[in-house]
């Protein structure tokens, strides 16, 4: 029995003017089904660019080498016609900025009814409907029935996330990768969004993998982490051991940097450069 | 230490201040109000929904706002998107003016002022502002950005532009070899210090920080933040510091005020605010902070101490 989703060895690499650019270099990790694995980094980590591997949507200039398997199967392997099935099916992606993810012209209810009905053959314009408003009620859009018919701009922020996350949902996928979910949204609006994601993930038993530069989002939601730099992984380990036993310099420096809300720590201590020559590259 | 000190000819020196009258809205620690804004209102006018000859109406961006900031401190003013903290920033700032309402700076009111006197209250009130990218003009060298404001004020740049120049940038931490570069070519928080550089070009008195670290990369950011905390050790000058992110006010206020639609709801030292919140607005602010668990904090901080003591006696 393999994991849900088996990462090995992952390589991005960008041609560019100065020769190639590894973006990623020899990522390597695995999700177990309903699992939450972190994904942390900061500008530059390659973190977005891991999710996007996974998920098969590199832009056309990366190259990709290495191993992404869901459920044993290596989408690295298949025809991009194999990929965009599983995607939406069987994995689903939400971004940080929901507005650019909707398409205006369209009602919210229209654009999850679609999201549906491509993985799903022979199903009627009813039965998409009856799933959307379902979707919709499951991520609690309240009135869902009526809000199915509003566009866009008539959802706030945090409502437009939930409708995001109401379209990746509509089709029960195995894994859904969150980047950046919350990091335009206002705060209070946050913590409800961490909230919908913990409880979709219990729920419906979706494996999720987190993608944020916030470590202290990170430790509510993810049973592992992945602490990234430069493309490498310097530190992989279960929640509990990365945050109270880092190991790694640079996750050292990282959590001495982040500045917390409980007390004042004088001096914030700074991520010292030299670590670069320790995991990642100069 | 800085080698070149750009207060001199100003003969501005914070602490000496000219005795301001009335008394603090709230007295708490010594020193009169640098900057007083009272009753501070916004309005905009929005398109009125009352169809297509529908009447203009007005929105309240800020509703009666008063704060006061004292010399050498510095004043936080938080709160979700829409709250109307960056409009108040703006309009203290005189980037913006009122619809109404009063601001005084070391006892003399500034809401209307033009021309000479407009352009003396910029060299004591500087902004700094978030996206340092779209706040420097990306056509000019940092010599000419930070010798700007001067510039502008028809001052004369004490010691010359070059050695002027060079003395900013290693208060701020950037190479002085540097001077002639443009700032696409510094990375976000080497521009962001550009701005500060900027700002402190002429001795200003109060430093409007609008989101100044938000946009910064959490080693970045912690960067950034001593430095702000070190420059305002040395010259004394006060912050008010617009931000969302509670954490980073925690490290840098002495006090808080938090806004929520247009209004100030909670307002006092930084510990009492965070530690013993008055507001239900504040307390859901603060409750909805993500937070890594304490035991885990706890636990690390005791395994880095034990390091650190394992290496001294090593």
């Amino acid at each position: 029995m393999s994991a849900l989703l088996e990462v090995e060895d992952l390589t991005v690499t960008f041609s560019t003017k100065n020769g190639p650019l590894d973006v990623v270099d020899g990522l390597s990790f695995t999700l177990e089904q309903g699992a939450s694995l972190g994904i942390v980094g900061e500008s530059g980590s390659g973190k977005s660019m891991t999710s996007l591997a996974v998920m098969g949507l590199l832009p056309p200039t990366a190259s990709l080498r290495g191993r992404v398997a869901l459920d044993g199967t290596d989408l690295t392997a298949l025809p991009e016609s194999k990929v965009r099935r599983l995607r939406g099916d069987r994995m689903a992606m939400i971004f940080q900025d929901p507005l650019s993810s909707l398409n205006p012209y369209y009602t919210v209810g229209m654009q999850i009814e679609e999201a549906y009905r491509a993985h799903r053959t022979g199903v009627t314009r009813r039965q998409a409907r009856k799933v959307a408003i379902e979707a919709m009620e499951r991520v609690h859009i309240a009135d869902a029935a009526r809000r199915v018919d509003h566009y866009p701009h008539q959802f706030s922020g945090g409502m437009r996330q939930r409708v995001m996350i109401a379209m990746a949902l509509s089709t029960e996928p195995d894994l859904l990768i969150a980047d950046e979910p919350t990091t335009a949204l206002d705060v209070t609006v946050q913590a409800q969004i961490l909230d919908l994601l913990q409880e979709v993930r219990r729920e419906t038993g979706t494996a999720l993998i987190l993608i944020s530069h916030d470590l202290a989002v990170v430790s509510e939601i993810a049973e592992d982490v992945v602490v990234m730099r430069h493309g490498v992984s310097v530190e992989q380990a279960p929640a509990e051991r990365l945050f109270s036993d880092p190991r790694h310099p640079y996750t050292r420096a990282l959590l001495d940097a982040v500045p917390r809300i409980d007390d004042e720590i004088g001096e914030l201590r700074l991520v010292d450069r030299s670590i670069d020559a320790v995991g990642g590259k100069p | 230490m800085s080698t070149t000190s750009t207060g001199a000819g100003t003969g501005t020196e914070p602490g000496t201040d000219a005795p301001v009258t009335g008394a603090p809205a709230t007295p708490s620690r010594g020193g009169p109000p640098l900057l007083r804004a009272t009753d501070l209102v916004k309005e905009f006018a929005v398109p009125g929904t009352g169809g297509l000859l529908g009447r203009a109406d007005t929105f309240r961006a800020v509703d009666g706002v008063s704060l006061e900031v004292r010399a050498g401190e510095t004043l936080a003013l938080v709160g979700e998107s829409g709250s109307g903290k960056s409009t108040t920033a703006r309009l203290v700032a005189r980037l913006m003016d009122a619809t109404s309402g009063e601001v005084v700076l070391d006892g003399e009111p500034v809401t209307h002022v033009r021309g000479e006197r407009l352009r003396r209250f910029r060299s004591d009130v500087q902004v700094v502002f978030q996206d340092p990218y779209s706040s420097l003009n990306p056509r000019h060298t940092v010599e000419r950005i930070v010798t700007a404001p001067l510039v502008y004020q028809g001052r004369e740049v004490p010691g010359g532009t070059r050695a002027f120049t060079q003395g900013l940038m290693e208060r701020v931490g950037l190479d002085p070899d540097q001077f002639r570069r443009y700032p696409s070519q510094f990375s976000g928080g080497q521009a962001q210090r550009i701005g500060i550089a900027r700002a402190l070009a002429v001795s200003p008195r109060l430093v409007v920080c609008d989101e100044a670290v938000s946009a910064l990369d959490v080693s970045v950011q912690a960067q950034i933040i001593n430095l702000l905390r070190r420059l305002q050790r040395e010259e004394g000058f006060s912050y008010l510091f617009i931000a969302h992110d509670l954490a980073v006010v925690r490290q840098i206020a002495d006090r808080v005020a938090v806004m929520s639609t247009g209004r100030i709801v909670e307002q006092g030292e930084r510990d009492s605010v965070f530690d013993d919140p008055q507001h239900e607005y504040t307390r859901t602010l603060l409750a909805a902070v993500p937070r890594i668990r304490p035991e885990w904090e706890r636990a690390r901080r005791e395994a880095a101490d034990a390091r650190a003591e394992e290496e001294t006696t090593a």
